[in-house]
């Protein structure tokens, strides 16, 4: 193919395909916040430190603010909004998350459980370094990770009420 | 953020990418993205197309070569030199330094490639690939060159990739006896380096890499032990950056202990 400034981009999200014209500058937190309308995922520093934007694409977590829309082409992403289902229950860790006061303002929260929806997924059964390291690249200004580190591991072991 | 217009093209072969890196003035290849996305943020660079190695598969493979040399192909995430067990059998040290760099979604996207490419010289993998004695594999118009790693990296931010050119993979030689070790000293746990150190120990002789106190990673040569390498780095007379992180006599004094630190992880892998 020849350059092109914007392109057809099919991408699976949370399930449900959308098809779209991209520009190739665009970013992929963009496509999903202002093309899909998906305005789960956070936009914080934008310059992929602090993990607000996470995502899990082809299975892996990625920063969103660090990819452009066309390299998501054919891919299949889960955003935060896949974590709840139809009818709104919580998902284990969402519920883990408000049980255990894991999140104040709240704008970090989105990619912090995407994150710790990545490690789970890989490791059902982590140690507190194994969860500290999972949310490296996720920044929170308020809580001091402690709670957060408190309800993954809850939610990693069952202690949730359903 | 919107970054400035830019062409995008993705080739199905490396020889179709090398053909639009020739013929795109302005062009530079796209692998995870972990750097020129924020570049091009930053407008610190201004590509006028991208081009997305996304499909060439054959870039991707880790394999171990008949003659027991490690072949990491150059769009291997970090993610997946940290799994691989061809890494870990034959150079064990890339999978350990692979998981320092940054965070597990920049590991999950990150590339081999790209860490030695963008050559910051803050980067974690330039030392270790010219400690072990690697060399890069370039593929452009004329055909196919191989650069050693110690030749590979010109300056920050500039390698011997030229206009046109691709990075195909980067060959490590069999460890033969040899042992390998890493060191850093890093803002927070797995942030950037201020000093980093990688070593190679064969017969009792180090090759020891510094990175971050020059342009591009320093190789000392001394006997593999404590008082040797630091008289090496010493006597090296570097004269490293200051910056927020540290003045320069701070990272010379970091030097002479990360080196050391190094030799002493890589005896112990022998």
């Amino acid at each position: 193919m020849e350059p092109v400034t914007s392109m057809h981009v099919s991408v699976t999200v949370n399930g449900e395909l959308y098809e779209r014209e991209v520009e190739a500058r665009r970013l992929l937190v963009h496509l999903i916040r202002d093309d899909l309308d998906l305005t789960g995922t956070h936009v914080g520093c934008d310059t992929g430190n602090c993990g607000a934007c996470t995502v899990i694409l082809d299975g892996l977590a990625v920063k969103s603010c660090m990819l452009l829309a066309v390299q998501a082409d054919g891919a299949s992403i889960e955003t935060v909004e896949s974590l709840a289902g139809p009818d709104g229950a919580l998902h284990s860790l969402q519920q883990a998350f408000s049980d255990r006061h894991a999140l104040q303002c709240g704008y970090c929260t989105p990619g912090m459980l995407m994150s710790a929806k990545h490690l789970l997924d890989h490791n059902a059964e982590p140690t507190e370094n194994e969860i500290r390291r999972a949310i490296q690249g996720n920044i929170c200004r308020c809580t001091g990770y402690v709670n957060i580190v408190e309800a993954i591991d809850a939610a990693a072991r069952g202690e949730v009420p359903a | 953020m919107l970054l400035s217009e830019v062409g995008y093209a993705r080739p199905s072969s490396v020889d179709e990418a090398v053909r639009l890196l020739a013929e795109n003035d302005g062009a530079r290849p796209l692998a995870g993205g972990q750097t020129i996305v924020n570049v091009m943020k930053a407008r610190a660079a201004a590509p006028d197309v991208l081009v997305d190695l996304a499909d060439l598969a054959d870039l991707r493979t880790i394999a171990t070569a008949p003659d027991g040399a490690l072949e990491l192909g150059a769009l291997a995430t970090y993610a997946q030199v940290i799994a691989s067990s061809e890494v870990k059998a034959a150079r064990p040290v890339i999978a350990e330094v692979a998981a320092q760099i940054a965070d597990v979604q920049v590991r999950n996207r990150g590339t081999v490639g790209g860490n030695v490419c963008s050559n910051d010289p803050t980067n974690h993998l330039p030392p270790v690939f010219v400690a072990a004695g690697a060399s890069m594999t370039l593929v452009g118009p004329d055909g196919e060159r191989v650069v050693p790693a110690e030749e590979f990296f010109l300056g920050v931010y500039m390698t011997a990739v030229g206009p046109g050119e691709l990075l195909t993979k980067v060959v490590v030689p069999p460890r033969d006896g040899a042992g390998d070790g890493f060191s850093a000293i890093t803002i927070g746990a797995d942030g950037t380096c201020i000093v980093n150190a990688a070593a190679t120990v064969a017969g009792g002789e180090a090759r020891v890499v510094l990175g971050c106190v020059a342009a591009t990673p320093v190789l000392l040569t001394a006997a593999a032990d404590a008082d040797a390498v630091r008289e090496a780095v010493r006597a090296a007379g570097l004269d490293p950056p200051s910056d927020l992180h540290g003045p320069a006599e701070y990272r010379r004094q970091l030097a002479e202990v990360v080196a050391a630190r190094a030799v002493a992880a890589a005896r112990e892998g022998t």
